[in-house]
């Protein structure tokens, strides 16, 4: 052990009481930054993969097609003029197969599923609701969503087996008191056709529950008088963060309007934004206090300490080493605050994690969502916020130590 | 244990026409007005005179704790006065063994760490060697059986002699101590400082003491009375 280290533990624990107390503030910061950042972070990343489960990474739907006008304009030079009485909007996907081909060539593509929508109205035996058909081709679209975890009564293989099947949100299923085998009437654009609920599903987001009804796209293509072509193609991505890059390229390539998930629930993904800097605040300011405490421990130590630190001085210790004395502690302090404010921390995370906490409308969940994935990540950006905002702390009394004369010292005039 | 080899009558400090104020504003004091002095290997120097005249001052400007606003001071032959802190600072390390009147041990550390405390900076031995020294030092001082007790536990007279060993650890060429046997009761005045002039006359040290003590100074090689900031 170094005699810097040796003086500073043993300066430390002379003061055990403030010392106690600057390392309960360390643990308390570094714990409680753990628990903040993974609780915050487990709603934020159950939500968006509840969204990705229901709309996939990437939608590609209309087509924004230049008109001639628009092409003479680009030919006439290098610059590209957009103009809105240039272009035509094409709804929806003319060539499904030809598109969902296309993308497919992206790397980073994992699958794709061409849907059918239409809004219709359904009509059981108690009442009539407004609601969304999806036609889909089911072993394309469970590659790009979670339906087939999201099913909660009946089962998937009696919707694949029935061409008459379909598969109704849990909230809509409720409100029109309908329960798996009941039949229902949907109808739209003037027809109707009677339909047998296969099984029931739910996301967890209401919006989807109460009006989504998924139909084999055959079906949805009568009903809806949609011979050829697709409302839009549901992309799942391998690496889902990099969905507005992919989109980007897509747009590029496809000339189809590509939104990716962060564009399109940018309203909710603000929120949890809003609520990560509310809670980084929050968090520190518990580091904050506890370099404070830090700074008092030290402040007094040095207050103690000054025949100590003039017999060193004496001794031939400079003022290098009486600042690396002070520096010592603070750091003992926080590598012990490091280290069981982790322990702490996780400890916490995990209890936090069994709090009952029934939660439905934006997801489904019983208990707290914690982010046990991100945890490596939540630990060293607390042990680095605790690191730096302590050491910050620590130079201001570790400077003025070092910065005492021996001379003033013994002679009793020290400032 | 071993000593140092050195030359007894050989210079180890200098110091010509020192001045130093202390204080400021109207408040300021000229304490030392030009004082200089002198102190060779082997002999023990007494300063003596009443309470202000400038003999700690002198002290401590002579073991580089504090620096004088005119004057040079040289420690064995290098000019000290002008030179930075990080000079003067291997220099106390090197060559300046300090003893105070108010022991100035380190309480959280015991006898052998407090002595092993100067060994540890200068880096000179191996920690074993450090330890086998500090025990030889305690040992001389009729502390060897008390080695492992924290300051705490040890009376004036015994914080005294640990810090004796203390400032001798390094083998320092220049001794100073301010009133050492100030604070210590009659009997252990004289052990003190029988033990401070035995081990530094045994070592060839320059021994410089501030001291109010009659009978010490008597004791010393050499008397310098001071008065108004200056020897007389």
């Amino acid at each position: 052990m170094s005699p810097n280290l040796r003086i500073a533990y043993r300066f430390l624990t002379a003061k055990k009481r403030a010392m106690l107390m600057s390392l309960a503030c360390t643990i308390l910061g570094v714990g409680l930054f753990i628990v903040t950042q993974a609780t915050t972070r487990g709603f934020e990343e159950f939500f968006t993969k509840t969204l990705l489960g229901i709309n996939g990474a990437l939608r590609i739907e209309d087509k924004m097609q230049d008109t001639m006008r628009s092409l003479q304009a680009a030919g006439s030079s290098d610059a590209y003029f957009a103009q809105r009485e240039g272009v035509k909007l094409i709804e929806g996907i003319e060539e499904p197969q030809l598109i969902a081909g296309a993308v497919r060539g992206f790397p980073n593509v994992r699958a794709v599923s061409a849907v059918v929508r239409g809004n219709v109205q359904v009509t059981s035996s108690f009442k009539t609701e407004d609601a969304q058909i999806f036609g889909i081709n089911l072993e394309d679209h469970i590659r790009v969503s979670d339906l087939a975890q999201q099913i909660t009564n009946g089962t998937l293989a009696d919707f694949r087996d029935s061409a008459g099947g379909a598969l109704m949100g849990r909230v809509l299923a409720d409100r029109l008191q309908l329960g798996v085998g009941d039949s229902f009437v949907l109808a739209a654009r003037g027809q109707s056709r009677s339909v047998r609920v296969a099984a029931i599903f739910e996301t967890g987001y209401r919006e989807a529950d109460k009006t989504n009804v998924y139909l084999h796209q055959p079906a949805a293509r009568s009903l809806l008088k949609k011979p050829a072509g697709a409302s839009f193609l549901q992309v799942m991505l391998h690496d889902p963060e990099r969905a507005p890059l992919d989109a980007a390229r897509m747009k590029q390539v496809l000339g189809h309007d590509v939104k990716p998930w962060q564009e399109r629930e940018k309203t909710w993904l603000a929120v949890f934004r809003a609520l990560r800097i509310s809670t980084g605040i929050t968090v520190t300011v518990f580091t904050l206090i506890a370099s404070l405490a830090m700074f008092n421990t030290l402040a007094m130590i040095v207050l103690e300490k000054t025949k100590d630190i003039a017999i060193l001085r004496s001794m031939g210790y400079e003022r290098r080493d009486i600042t690396q004395i002070f520096l010592w502690q603070a750091g003992i302090v926080l590598a012990i605050g490091a280290v069981v404010g982790a322990g702490f921390g996780v400890g916490v995370t995990w209890l936090v994690s069994l709090v009952p906490l029934p939660i439905n409308g934006i997801f489904k969940t019983d208990t707290f969502i914690v982010a046990w994935s991100g945890m490596p990540l939540f630990i060293a950006q607390a042990i680095a916020t605790a690191l730096v905002m302590v050491m910050i702390a620590s130079l201001v009394p570790a400077r003025r130590a070092a910065r005492l004369e021996p001379g003033d010292i013994v002679r009793g005039t020290a400032q | 244990m071993s000593t140092v080899q050195t030359n007894p009558g050989e210079l180890a400090l200098r110091c010509t026409n020192l001045h130093r104020y202390l204080g400021q504003g109207e408040g300021r004091v000229h304490v030392l007005k030009g004082v200089s002095f002198e102190a060779r290997r082997g002999q023990v120097y007494a300063i003596v005179g009443p309470s202000g005249c400038g003999k700690s001052t002198l002290l401590y400007l002579l073991g580089l704790l504090d620096q004088p606003d005119e004057g040079q001071i040289e420690i064995n032959g290098a000019a000290m006065s002008n030179s930075d802190d990080f000079a003067r600072t291997r220099a106390r390390g090197g060559h300046i063994g300090f003893v105070f009147q108010f022991h100035f041990l380190m309480l959280e550390f015991t006898a052998l760490e407090n002595v092993m405390m100067p060994m540890r900076k200068l880096g000179r031995l191996t920690p074993a060697e450090m330890k086998a020294r500090a025990h030889g030092l305690l040992d001389s001082v009729g502390l060897g059986a008390k080695t492992h007790r924290l300051g705490t536990q040890l009376s004036g007279g015994e914080q005294q002699r640990v810090a004796v060993a203390r400032a001798l650890a390094n083998q320092p060429t220049i001794l100073l101590a301010d009133e050492p046997t100030g604070n210590l009761d009659v009997k252990n005045s004289a052990l003190v400082f029988d033990l401070l002039t035995r081990l530094a006359k045994e070592q060839g040290q320059a021994v410089v003491l501030v001291t109010h003590n009659p009978e010490i100074a008597q004791r010393c090689d050499f008397t310098r009375p001071m008065r108004d900031g200056l020897f007389v």
